[in-house]
């Protein structure tokens, strides 16, 4: 079975039409991943030039007000047009094949939900060439990922810009909405045989919370939005503070969404560690029904935290003791998450695969994440270190750190099932050690000008503040992470003509994508499967001490 | 190369805490580390140099969460470490699979309930802090300030003292015997703004529509340094913060100075005619003229301050001229207008404004 998808051989329009109308799950997944990452070096160069300003103090490199567009774009971007994306990518791929189905449940929701976020992210890029309209105001969007009312309103931000802003993210949240809806509906109704929801991977679990999360969090911003249009262009007073609006309700509306949504991104990477660490490991996942329990009490916690992003607001004191035993009582589930992965790999037989090594990292990173975090939950001390460097650099390891080294992971694992063909292991190591190196030099001493006192959102800074030495480090450490970067890209690219045939199973796992061809046919299986425990192709393997013998 | 750089950073950061602001005096430089020195001068925003309470709880607490998490992440990481080389795979793995354990629930539930332990201890000290700084009463002795955020600068009102200043916060210090804290009432003429004074007490937002309080009590005179901590506008950087620390005496002699109308100078009555027949007028107060603006900056007293453009550049007449012919030129995006006077005007005006003490 190492033939490929049946593909019509026409000329570059025929390919074109085949993607552009297909309902395939697996080449929606692949449109979402490869639009990803597009939007991810463009980003990533936005950061580039955020840490040339940076790197010393009174510098000129960019002006204010294209400073304020990049850290704008460079948000909005990561956040709504990488991150999301590239996870609902990954899902889209792997969700039916590992639940030995043929599709996701809703195929044509499916192709809608990815074409109305690409659309989104369009919109938001072409703000550079018609955001100024008709008031010459400036291109893109500068009022920051989170846009704070007022600045959001008319009077201070006149001319198209927000407004493309707010409608690329409106459109963003239309899609994932549809494909959280159909994640959940793919997961609960197109099991196979013998699949019962205990015995479902805990990827598909944890896809299944996220879209949950999604479900509850997307919606609030969405609507909040609305709003926002309401209050530009048909009188409506919101968010209007000179009309006796509240700038402050446009807060809960976005942190009510933009906390959840750390988690609608965290999970997946968990997702992936939850498949990656114990095939590496050599051992079935520590604690299958506490990890599922946990994921779920993560859920239900990150709906009642948001307002850790406000504790300088001036709610009142009972408010933000409230929300700050709410955040630190989040630190318990993903406590039991780090330990289940660690009691998962003791007694293992380690083998550092390069999908193994940048799941290592991200084990790490994530624990200095997860305690930088509850430093941050103790609302005082936020009162110090919020909106300073020090929370850019806590919520960089986060989404670097924790969530871009495990989709680092999650494509060097799941490439040969992609492609048919490894991807190279040397090159793999030079991504990793660069990227780490680059990683620790830019993070690790971000979090100092923080505790120095340097404001977030800044586009220079007075020489006497003692924080152009760590700046420098800093943006120096960019450099090796874009090198690493680009070195992960050439690997993409190069392993698909040259890399190893892999075969349908090469890192010998357990999971049902792994017992159909590579790349899957477009049906994904010849025939359905049917399953007796959480780890199928370990019963074939071993049929002399199936896991039906513990579970 | 990191390895030495290391060494230099964290002598530099924990020496010369107490070391004043160093952006007048320039800073003390140790010999032997002068290039490290020259790169990691020590900050004048250092939260771990606290000057006043509400800094100072903050430190205490930030130390003990710290050193907790500081534990768990050695416990963590350590047990992370050992497994990953004890369990490495070695040569001869291949052909057999290790033990498979699925799970226990003891090991689950010891390392849940750990962790709970240890929140409500984290949550407890936190408390701790949050109602001592936000729900204390205020003494009688307190000094009450009115700030209000604008783009890009802070206008500061002592209503019980009747004077109006802006970037350039003067407060009297505080005696642990005696105190005097000062008490801000915050609030936003346009967008969102955050005050942020780091050895002094940690950030409160400026929000319109919306009041909000805080309160400061430096317990040693000298210069404190901070700027706006949330995103306001193009602007946003040079939004500085100063706040002068007053002996009572220097307080006093302050206050009795802002209170009286600046002295008529007679060589700057030209300057004065240019001020009061231009725009300059619509947006600006001096004290004693017709000049009753109130988008800009309080000028009545200009003089007596020691930078302009909210903490940009210090306060000398070259800087002043430059900054009348063009602002934008030393704060590109600030909304005060270039205004387009000749050369003899903007001399007069600016010796004018340099007469405002």
């Amino acid at each position: 079975m190492a033939t490929h998808t049946p593909r019509r051989h026409g000329g570059v329009f025929d390919v074109l039409q085949e993607w552009i109308t297909t309902v395939d799950h697996k080449k929606i997944g692949l449109m979402y991943i490869g639009y990803a990452l597009i939007f991810l070096v463009v980003a990533g160069a936005e950061a580039l030039l955020m840490r040339v300003q940076l790197a010393v103090p009174n510098n000129h490199f960019v002006s204010p007000q294209t400073f304020n567009r990049l850290f704008t774009m460079h948000g909005t971007t990561m956040v709504f047009f990488v991150g999301m994306p590239i996870l609902f990518g990954f899902g889209n791929y792997l969700i039916p094949l590992m639940i030995g189905a043929r599709d996701m449940a809703f195929p044509r929701l499916n192709a809608f939900s990815f074409w109305i976020s690409a659309f989104g992210g369009f919109l938001l890029y072409f703000s550079y060439l018609a955001g100024s309209g008709l008031y010459g105001a400036g291109t893109a969007p500068d009022v920051g990922w989170f846009a704070y009312a007022p600045l959001t309103s008319r009077v201070f931000s006149p001319g198209h810009s927000t407004d493309y802003w707010t409608l690329s993210v409106l459109l963003s949240g239309v899609g994932s909405i549809g494909t959280a809806l159909n994640i959940v509906a793919t997961a609960l109704t197109m099991r196979c045989r013998g699949m019962k929801l205990s015995r479902m991977p805990l990827l598909v679990w944890l896809y299944v919370v996220t879209s949950c999360i999604a479900f509850i969090a997307v919606s609030p911003l969405t609507a909040a939005q609305i709003m926002l249009v309401i209050d530009r262009y048909l009188g409506g007073h919101f968010f209007d503070t000179q009309a006796g609006g509240s700038a402050v309700l446009w807060m809960h509306f976005f942190w009510i969404f933009g906390h959840p949504e750390v988690y609608i991104l965290v999970l997946p990477a968990f997702a992936f560690a939850n498949e990656i660490i114990p095939v590496f490991s050599r051992k079935a996942i520590f604690g299958y029904p506490a990890m599922v329990a946990a994921t779920v009490a993560i859920g239900f916690i990150s709906m009642g935290v948001w307002a850790h992003h406000m504790f300088t607001v001036g709610l009142g004191p009972e408010a933000n003791a409230f929300f700050t035993f709410s955040t630190m009582v989040i630190a318990v589930p993903t406590g039991i998450k780090i330990f289940n992965w660690l009691a998962t790999m003791w007694g293992g037989s380690i083998r550092f695969a390069t999908p193994m090594i940048f799941s290592i990292g991200f084990l790490f990173q994530f624990l200095i994440a997860g305690l930088t975090g509850v430093m941050l939950a103790a609302s005082p001390f936020d009162w110090q270190l919020g909106n300073s460097y020090f929370v850019v650099a806590h919520f960089h390891y986060v989404l670097v750190g924790a969530i871009l080294f495990m989709i680092f992971a999650a494509f060097y694992f799941w490439y040969p099932k992609i492609t048919g063909r490894m991807m190279s292991e040397t090159l793999g190591k030079w991504h990793f050690w660069l990227f780490v190196i680059g990683f620790h030099m830019t993070f690790d001493f971000m979090h100092v000008p923080g505790l120095l006192g340097m404001p977030r959102r800044i586009y220079t800074y007075e020489a006497d503040r003692g924080w152009g030495g760590w700046n420098m480090i800093v943006s120096i450490g960019a450099i090796f992470q874009t090198a690493a970067t680009l070195i992960f890209v050439y690997n993409l690219i190069r392993s698909y003509y040259k890399g190893e045939e892999a075969g349908p199973d090469p890192w010998d796992a357990w999971t049902l994508e792994w017992s159909t061809s590579s790349p899957p046919p477009s049906y994904n299986f010849a025939e359905i499967p049917t399953v007796h425990s959480r780890r199928p192709l370990w019963d074939l393997k071993h049929p002399d001490d199936p896991d039906t013998n513990y579970e | 190369m990191v390895g030495s750089m290391n060494s230099g950073m964290v002598e530099r950061f924990f020496a010369g805490f107490d070391q004043q602001a160093g952006f007048e005096h320039g800073v003390r430089r140790l010999h032997a580390t002068q290039m490290l020195a020259t790169v990691f001068d020590p900050s004048s925003t250092n939260i771990f140099a606290p000057k006043g309470t509400p800094a100072q709880s903050i430190l205490g607490l930030s130390v003990l969460v710290l050193g907790i998490c500081a534990g768990i992440f050695l416990v963590v990481a350590g047990l992370l470490l050992y497994t990953i080389i004890r369990y490495r795979s070695r040569p001869g793995d291949e052909n057999h699979e290790p033990a498979q354990i699925y799970g226990s629930n003891q090991v689950e539930l010891s390392w849940t309930v750990i962790p709970i332990l240890i929140i409500v201890a984290l949550f407890l000290a936190s408390a701790r802090v949050i109602f001592v700084t936000q729900k204390i009463p205020k003494p009688a002795t307190a000094l009450d300030v009115v700030v209000i955020g604008h783009q890009f600068w802070w206008e500061y009102r002592y209503p019980k003292l009747g004077i109006v200043t802006a970037n350039e916060l003067h407060v009297p210090v505080s005696e642990p015997t005696h105190p005097t804290p000062t008490y801000l009432t915050m609030s936003s003429a346009d967008t969102d703004h955050s005050f942020w004074v780091p050895r002094l007490a940690g950030k409160t937002d400026l929000i319109p529509n919306k009041v909000n309080t805080m309160w400061i009590d430096p317990e040693q005179a000298g210069l404190y340094l901070g700027q706006c901590a949330q995103y306001c506008g193009v602007q946003h950087a040079k939004m500085l913060i100063r706040v002068y620390a007053d002996t009572p005496e220097q307080f006093s002699a302050w206050v009795a100075a802002q209170q009286h109308v600046a002295l008529q100078v007679p060589s700057a009555a030209a300057g004065r005619e240019v001020f009061l027949h231009n725009a300059c007028v619509n947006c600006h107060t001096v004290s004693g003229t017709e000049a009753k603006g109130i988008f800009g900056p309080d000028l009545s007293h200009v003089a007596s301050r020691a930078t302009i453009a909210s903490g940009s550049v210090p306060n000398t007449p070259e800087n002043l001229r430059a900054f009348i012919n063009n602002p934008s030129d030393i704060k590109p995006g600030v909304l005060m207008p270039a205004m387009h006077l000749n050369d003899r005007d903007l001399d007069a005006v600016t010796q004018y404004l340099s007469t405002l003490r």
